[in-house]
């Protein structure tokens, strides 16, 4: 171990990777710092574990009902979140839920900073009338309150997993959009990009190959800091019965689903609602953490 | 020396005007594409209107007549530029569900969430404002770090869940606070016959009209969900407070002032906020716009009749001239307040004039 650390913090790095990884881990060494982070860090190492080993950590069935065992309250022997209105262990669709709300991160931070990346790397490569009308198109849409819209393009796709990811991709690609545009225009008229021109190097080959990989660090920060608005919106839908469709346990559709009961047996709600809460502050914290040690422009210090 | 003098003078009009020009440009560029997108979804809804109208079973000629009465037969840009046409002139369609024009229930629900979200910005600028100055006056302090994590909580916070929440505690549990609804029942049909209603705001209206004992009601259903927005509302404007008073806290003339003796408070609240009251307009009109559209899930809870549970209603039973309606307004609103935000800038930030 000791081996790894000396070899991370070699001040004259022998390789590329060296290099790299020894960044990476003076990065980490900042981020230990800041023990808000490390709590952030911690809670979203344990929701991707939760996932992965759902079918192992979970007592029952998050689906099958049990009628005989409706309504049982927290803390009881066996269900120590308690049952809700069909017998289901809220504990065991709390943790399959958690593969719902991963898989919706994960579909819309792989399209939609990917979409912003590259409507917003090519207008601030080409400029001129291109830039205009990408950029306005991207205020168009900045300028549209993301919830109402995605609402309404539910309504016209209809409710559902996959809809409801669209509908939030679609709304939240501008900021990436921006951020990409602003950091290539930063780029574009540096020496090594009309070095490669020189060699003959095309447009698509200069924004793919040389331009994106420089927008990459401030995209990577603003995804981690949307991450909890991603999870609070899908969960929005789904309260809202726009989203993931009974009987998979989706932690809004599981508040919404509890909201008959709520001042007799208020356990139903509640328990979701703090895993929607607690994992979108710990995406919330690591995100502010990272953004202090990767962007100390903005650590407001 | 002319010169000199004109771009002091009636020089500086020009610019102002140009650029004013494209301000209202840019608004009219945003707003066409607003009702550009509304138009698309409304148009690829997969319930063909003229089914909806005339049945299924009716004949080929009886669907081309409709078509043509409804005037679906014309190019689509056609149709665009008669649906903006209506827009600007008020016409949104009318309900599926009741049948009457949109723009006239919209008129009817939208008091509720002006009054709703107005309330809830002054709750959260009178906490989170000094709420920033505080941990950017002792940065890293126990203070600092309480109000960094209540407002990423604020972040972090399922609107839907803490309205749960708070019923349960404070109307279920504690009984402080009204439940439900803007008014009890019993005032809600005194509401209709006995007071004049001035605005469609309820605590106004029950004010001008001298029922202190129906705007106490009113105000026991209003503070709870107010109080929720106005909680996520201070999250941000915390923060942003924080970072613009630490920002100005940097700069060399407050050392100037420190230097000459002034009182740290002085020092603080005239020097410092001055400057970061500039950026500060701008997030409170933002938080404003943001208030309006997390109306949709608070008003879901808290069964309140505003504009947001018009469009969710709505979307329930497929109405969609309803739900284009109320997006409309709600992005006018917001594409409105960021005008408006980006105007105050100017005004208060010479630098910011050009």
């Amino acid at each position: 171990m000791t081996g790894v650390i000396t070899w991370l913090r070699d001040p004259n790095p022998t390789s590329r990777a060296q290099a790299r990884f020894g960044q990476t881990y003076m990065g980490f060494l900042r981020l230990r710092r800041n023990h808000l982070a490390m709590i952030g860090l911690t809670i979203s190492v344990v929701l991707v574990l939760m996932s992965i080993f759902a079918p192992a950590l979970a007592p029952y069935d998050p689906i099958a009902q049990n009628l005989s065992e409706r309504f049982i309250p927290p803390l009881s022997p066996g269900h120590w979140l308690g049952t809700d209105d069909f017998g289901r262990d809220i504990w065991s669709r709390i943790l399959y839920g958690s593969r719902i709300t991963l898989y919706i991160v994960l579909l819309v931070i792989l399209t939609a900073p990917v979409a912003g990346l590259i409507i917003g790397t090519v207008a601030g490569y080409f400029g001129g009338w291109t830039d205009r009308v990408l950029m306005r198109i991207t205020d168009i849409f900045l300028a549209f309150p993301k919830l109402i819209l995605a609402l309404a393009l539910v309504a016209v796709l209809g409710p559902g997993m996959v809809n409801a990811v669209l509908a939030i991709a679609l709304t939240s690609w501008p900021p990436y959009a921006r951020v990409a545009r602003a950091e290539t225009l930063t780029v574009r008229s540096s020496d090594y990009i009309a070095a490669v021109r020189l060699q003959g190097a095309g447009p698509v080959r200069i924004i793919f190959g040389h331009i994106m990989p420089m927008c990459l660090p401030s995209v990577i920060i603003r995804v981690t800091l949307d991450m909890a608005g991603v999870i609070l919106t899908a969960a929005g839908l789904g309260f809202l019965g726009l989203g993931v469709q009974p009987p998979l346990p989706e932690w809004g559709l599981m508040v919404s689903s509890g909201r008959k009961f709520l001042f007799e047996q208020w356990w139903v709600s509640t328990m979701p609602g703090l895993a929607i809460f607690i994992v979108s502050l710990g995406f919330n914290l690591l995100g502010d953490g990272l953004r202090d040690v990767l962007d100390p422009r903005s650590s407001g210090k | 020396m002319e010169q000199t003098d004109d771009i002091g003078g009636s020089g500086r009009f020009w610019p102002a005007l140009r650029e004013f020009g494209e301000a209202v440009a840019t608004l009219l560029v945003t707003f066409i594409g607003l009702l550009a997108v509304t138009f698309i979804i409304s148009r690829v809804v997969p319930i063909d209107p003229v089914t909806a109208l005339i049945g299924e079973r009716a004949t080929a000629q009886q669907i081309a007549a409709a078509r043509a009465e409804l005037r679906l037969d014309e190019p689509m840009i056609v149709q665009f530029g008669r649906y903006v046409w209506g827009v600007l002139h008020g016409d949104f369609g009318t309900s599926i569900k009741t049948g009457r024009p949109v723009i006239e229930e919209i008129a009817r629900f939208f008091p509720a969430t002006l009054e709703l979200s107005t309330l809830a910005t002054i709750l959260g600028v009178l906490v989170g404002v000094p709420a920033g100055v505080l941990a950017a006056t002792k940065p890293g302090s126990i203070a600092d770090q309480v109000v960094r994590l209540v407002g990423l909580m604020g972040y972090s916070m399922p609107v839907f869940w803490l309205g749960l929440i708070g019923l349960l505690v404070f109307y279920g549990t504690l009984g402080w606070v009204g439940g439900p609804g803007r008014l009890d029942a019993g005032y809600d049909m005194m509401m209709d016959f006995e007071v004049t209603q001035y605005t469609g705001m309820i605590l106004l209206d029950t004010a001008l009209n001298g029922r202190w004992d129906m705007f106490a009601n009113a105000l026991s259903h209003i503070i709870l969900p107010a109080g929720l927005l106005g909680y996520l509302s201070m999250a941000y404007i915390s923060r942003m407070t924080r970072s613009f008073m630490m920002n100005e806290l940097g700069q060399e003339y407050i050392t100037t002032a420190r230097v000459k003796g002034m009182p740290e408070r002085r020092v603080v609240w005239v020097h410092a906020m001055k400057n970061a009251l500039v950026p500060l307009i701008t997030v409170i009109a933002l938080s404003y716009a943001f208030l309006l559209e997390g109306a949709v899930l608070t008003e879901t809870i808290f069964s309140w009749p505003g504009l947001g549970r018009y469009i969710t209603d709505a979307l329930m039973v497929a109405d969609m001239p309803a739900v284009m309606g109320g997006t409309i307004v709600v992005g006018a609103v917001y594409i409105g307040l960021n005008l408006v935000s980006d105007l105050l800038y100017k005004l208060a930030d010479p630098r910011a004039r050009t």
